[in-house]
């Protein structure tokens, strides 16, 4: 059958047939380097044009629709002007910081993209501890920006930086202890392990109301992780302009635009991950002919589905709730969601161990 | 692809911004003049210092994280075999709560998460 695992096997195994293992491996290399771009170039301008098109959807409008079919084009266009801007560095700013800054939150957005499984067995790194790699190089993100905001010589970058700060060290925990309930379930810190442990059915509805709340939990953490409204007080415009990219422009500004929606990508792909089988289709516990039917859509189909629901999830969001106030934000995560998670974790493992979910 | 693929990937996010930026350098012809270089305040020319004091409140929220941070780094390896363990893993999760849940109620009744 025609699958992801498949081509990359012929790739690998015509490679072996035609050259000696060193060039292989340097072949493989550069393959896997261009497919990771073009795939985060392609998710950048898709997750673009979402977002245009789900915001004017909720707002009865038509968005944008001039370039192209149904406007489709418009971030391309869109590219191409940030790439005739000039990237201003201002006067009295860190240089070297300020143009640092957008590289390493490409590098964090780019490192998150290897132990995520986008079809069955198909991973550029299937790494045992997996799902604790991605809670660890997803903190780094927050030295981008603080990074980002200390160096531009801009009081809006300075503050939306701190607030940022603030936020994303806060939603961790909640996000950390909504993973380990899953971690707890399936025993195992491998993002493949996971995957095959929800084989008779995904976590959400194996795991009864405590994974539930762990989901809504993770949701809610990733929101303000990612900096997405309700959460967006780093860059809230009305108060801070743009937050910690006021001073960015041209090609750096895209860089911190692209390194964010992919980081929305990243997020709501290990929650699909995790909570919803990743590429696992829809399986039912022994209901053999429902499984084996479900099982002739494409894993590759079922994880990207996953993913751009909850993504469309993130989106809807940011119409819905109003922004909160910096003290109310963090009120939310240490006073509720912190304590609700922690109290969730032991819920669950007494859950695992007298073997109560499905 | 093993552990080579953060290698790549780590090249390819410097390449693939690297490249990005030059292009767009290689492309324009910027013209130059006296206020292009000024920082953004809302057309306003800027008042004082940008790198004054900051509200204490971000450095404790910081400083109460590392606690917590640190308490989670411990939780993955028990999370791993708690399932295995049974009630032994339960019953010294329960104990590490504890600990750590005093400790945030002191934090909390000194005030620390009061935002000020």
């Amino acid at each position: 059958m025609w699958s992801f695992s498949n081509i990359a096997n012929n790739i690998h195994a015509w490679l072996g047939n035609n050259f000696n293992p060193t060039m292989t491996l340097v072949i493989e290399m550069v393959l896997a380097g261009v497919a990771v771009i073009g795939l985060f170039a392609g998710l950048g301008l898709v997750l673009v044009i979402m977002e245009r098109k789900v915001s004017a959807w909720m707002q009865i409008r038509l968005g944008p629709n001039r370039v192209g079919p149904k406007g489709m084009l418009q971030s391309l266009a869109d590219t191409i002007k940030l790439i005739v801007k000039e990237g201003l560095t201002p006067d009295g700013a860190d240089k070297f910081l300020f143009n640092l800054a957008p590289f390493i939150a490409m590098i964090v957005a780019m490192l998150l993209m290897a132990p995520i499984a986008f079809a069955k067995d198909f991973q550029l790194w299937d790494l045992n501890i997996g799902v604790l790699f991605v809670s660890a190089v997803s903190s780094i993100m927050v030295i981008s920006i603080l990074m980002a905001g200390w160096a531009s010589n801009n009081k809006y970058s300075l503050m939306g930086a701190m607030r940022s700060g603030a936020q994303i060290v806060s939603y961790e925990l909640s996000a950390g202890l909504s993973i380990l309930t899953i971690v707890v379930l399936s025993g195992s810190l491998s993002v493949s392990d996971i995957i095959y442990s929800q084989a008779d059915g995904w976590w959400i509805f194996k795991g009864h109301i405590p994974v539930l709340i762990a989901f809504v939990t993770f949701i809610i953490a990733v929101t303000a992780e990612t900096n997405r409204a309700p959460f967006d007080l780093a860059e809230a415009e009305s108060e801070l302009t743009a937050g910690f990219h006021t001073e960015y422009s041209g090609m750096k500004f895209a860089l911190f635009f692209l390194a964010e929606y992919v980081n929305v990508f990243i997020v709501c792909a290990i929650g699909a991950t995790l909570f919803l089988g990743g590429w696992m289709p829809f399986h039912i516990g022994s209901w053999e002919g429902f499984n084996q039917v479900m099982d002739y859509i494409p894993s590759s189909i079922w994880f990207f589905g996953k993913t751009f629901f909850l993504i469309f999830v993130i989106m809807w969001f940011r119409w819905t709730f109003p922004r909160l106030r910096i003290d109310q934000l963090l009120n939310l995560e240490w006073k509720y969601l912190l304590p609700i998670s922690m109290i969730n974790l032991l819920i669950v493992t007494a859950m695992a161990i007298l073997k109560w979910h499905f | 692809m093993g552990a080579s693929s953060l290698i790549v990937l780590i090249i390819a996010a410097i390449a693939f911004s690297g490249i990005a930026i030059l292009v767009s350098k290689f492309v324009l012809k910027p013209g130059t003049n006296k206020q292009k270089g000024e920082p953004y305040e809302c057309g306003i020319p800027t008042q004082g210092k940008t790198w004054t004091q900051l509200n204490v409140g971000y450095y404790l929220f910081a400083l109460i994280f590392l606690i917590f941070d640190v308490e989670l780094v411990f939780l993955f390896p028990w999370a791993v075999v708690a399932k295995g363990m049974g009630w032994i893993a339960m019953i010294e999760i329960v104990i590490f709560f504890f600990i750590l849940f005093m400790g945030f109620l002191y934090a909390h009744k000194k005030g620390a998460l009061k935002w000020m």
